[in-house]
């Protein structure tokens, strides 16, 4: 097999005559920490919603360890391990936050007791007191790391966080980020799609920049921030 | 197995004795076919709730299946003498595949359409009723029910106890989905269809699933109906008012758990019935609608969720 886990090759998706996103072509490889940025409206989330299987692409293909996946739903590209997070976190309300682990539990292969799995993803993730509560009470911050656990417990290969920290306090970053370090550590690939620059050049081992649906560029941290398209993008003219 | 399990079957074991020594000690039969349509009732709540409550689908389409199940079970019993347990379970059947073809026509729409989309339904089979002169068409047809066995003192305490045996059924089907796999799926799809695809929960088998189990609930709640009344037509087996209080009773009782339907429906079909005998009968989609507003503006998780609210406040 590859080093390489997931790879895009010439995706396109339209909206009528618009063209969200494409051609495009990116490989993602074994735990690897990449990072996508862009403006609103670039075309990050249809990506993103293009490899879990929310959208079929229009034109080209989406492989998942050496297997083109671009023909099969969403739930069974989670099952595989494509896992993502919500860039509105979409807890599943009427339940507690151990109840919202065992949904994916429930219905995706984990060696194991479905409860002691989900008690320590939570507890990885800090939620260990709040494990009874309703997932309606929880707090931004909170919501977030719940998105995770989520995404987290069904043992992903790769996990994709859309905006997992939009909105938080830069102690609350530093708490995500360091979630998201651990998880790469023990082997998950990570995409992270972000507006805080700060975390995106911390966490990422590459960056690629959308503008309006196309790949304009890729790098590293530094090379990307010297970049001039990108530049132009985020700075104009 | 869990406290709440035993409790519920010991709950199931007293009602179902119940159900079968009461027309013994009970000498009026007004008080079972009274008690019949406080039962039909909470199989119809009920069975609407698995798809409406659990998985949040709107199914203004409650009737067609009620009626596809009545009139399934006239046709088989007059045309083919086939005992009642088993016209009732092909009213299931049935109920079930009607489900199966509903959803997949219906289920990649959502919200108002879907809503729309089920209410043709009713319309749909109405019609189709009207058109077959072997159902009896517009007119209607009689049905002769079976003598009543040996165990039952007479026909209105025999409908009774069978249509509490179909509720009993029914409530216990709908509380397994609720703890089961299946119901924390439909549950999620109910707050996120996407977030719950992207978990892994097959969103649309699922959502197929709850529309066949529902719709089986529904049609078996149909399936005794020409013999408690010995004729059926089209226009009460497709009643709006049977679609209306599908909605209303588990609304009212709270839509989260199996015994909101169950709370909703027999107050709900109770107060209905006192108010059929000593008012009007015409007044019950008034009340209904009123009740409904009531709950709607103060009450909007219903009955079920007010006493737990009541009780999480009296334990804190």
């Amino acid at each position: 097999m590859s080093d390489t886990i997931l790879s895009l090759k010439g995706v396109e998706k339209h909206f009528g005559s618009f063209r969200a996103l494409g051609p495009v072509d990116l490989d993602l490889r074994v735990g690897e920490r990449l990072g996508i940025i862009g403006p609103n409206g670039s075309g990050k989330t249809t990506l993103i919603n293009c490899i879990t299987g929310v959208y079929r692409p229009d034109k080209g293909s989406v492989h998942f360890q050496d297997r083109d996946i671009s023909h099969i739903e969403a739930h069974k590209r989670a099952r595989l391990g494509i896992s993502r997070s919500f860039q509105i976190p979409r807890p599943f309300t009427g339940m507690t936050v151990l109840e919202n682990l065992l949904v994916p539990l429930d219905y995706c292969q984990v060696d194991g007791s479905k409860e002691e799995r989900a008690r320590s993803v939570l507890a990885s993730v800090g939620l260990s007191g709040r494990i009874s509560d309703p997932s309606e009470k929880l707090t931004q911050l909170e919501l977030r790391k719940l998105e995770l656990a989520r995404a987290l417990v069904g043992n992903p290969e790769v996990l994709i966080a859309d905006e997992a920290m939009a909105g938080l306090s830069e102690e609350e970053i530093d708490e995500v980020l360091a979630i998201l370090f651990a998880l790469n550590k023990s082997g998950v690939a990570v995409i992270m799609i972000e507006h805080i620059m700060h975390a995106v050049m911390r966490f990422s081992e590459r960056i690629v920049c959308f503008e309006t649906g196309r790949l304009i560029a890729t790098g590293t941290s530094s090379e990307i921030a010297e970049n001039p398209l990108v530049q132009k993008v985020y700075f104009g003219e | 197995m869990r406290k709440t399990s035993i409790l519920f079957i010991a709950g199931i074991v007293i009602v179902l004795a119940l159900g079968f020594l009461l027309p013994w000690t009970v000498r009026n039969p007004f008080y079972f076919f009274v008690g019949y349509v406080v039962l039909q009732y909470v199989t119809i709540a009920t069975g609407w709730n698995i798809l409406g409550g659990y998985a949040g689908y709107i199914n203004f389409g409650a009737a067609g299946f009620f009626g596809a199940g009545v009139y399934l079970s006239a046709f088989l019993f007059t045309t083919f003498g086939l005992p009642l347990p088993l016209c009732i379970l092909a009213a299931a059947v049935f109920g079930a595949v009607l489900g199966l073809l509903m959803g997949y026509l219906t289920l990649r729409i959502q919200g108002v359409y879907f809503a729309i989309a089920t209410l043709g339904l009713v319309v749909v089979l109405e019609t189709i009723v009207h058109n077959i002169s072997a159902l009896g068409g517009a007119s209607g047809m009689a049905v002769y029910g079976p003598r009543p066995p040996a165990w039952s003192p007479g026909p209105s305490q025999y409908n009774f106890t069978i249509m509490l045996v179909i509720a009993v059924a029914a409530v216990s089907l709908a509380r397994f989905v609720e703890i089961s796999w299946i119901g924390r799926g439909l549950r999620a799809v109910r707050a996120s269809e996407d977030a719950a695809e992207c978990s892994g929960v097959p969103t649309l088998r699922l959502k197929l699933l709850a529309c066949a189990l529902s719709g089986a609930v529904l049609a078996m709640a149909g399936a005794p109906y020409p013999f408690y009344t010995s004729f059926v037509e089209p226009v009460t087996a497709f009643s709006l008012i049977i679609g209306l209080n599908a909605i209303a009773m588990p609304l009212i009782g709270g839509t989260k758990s199996w015994a909101g339907p169950v709370l909703g429906a027999l107050l709900l079909a109770s107060v209905q019935q006192i108010a059929t005998v000593t008012i009007s009968s015409e007044l019950n989609i008034l009340f209904v609608g009123l009740v409904l507003i009531a709950f709607v503006a103060f009450a909007p998780g219903g009955l079920s969720d007010l006493f737990g609210r009541r009780q999480g406040r009296a334990k804190s």
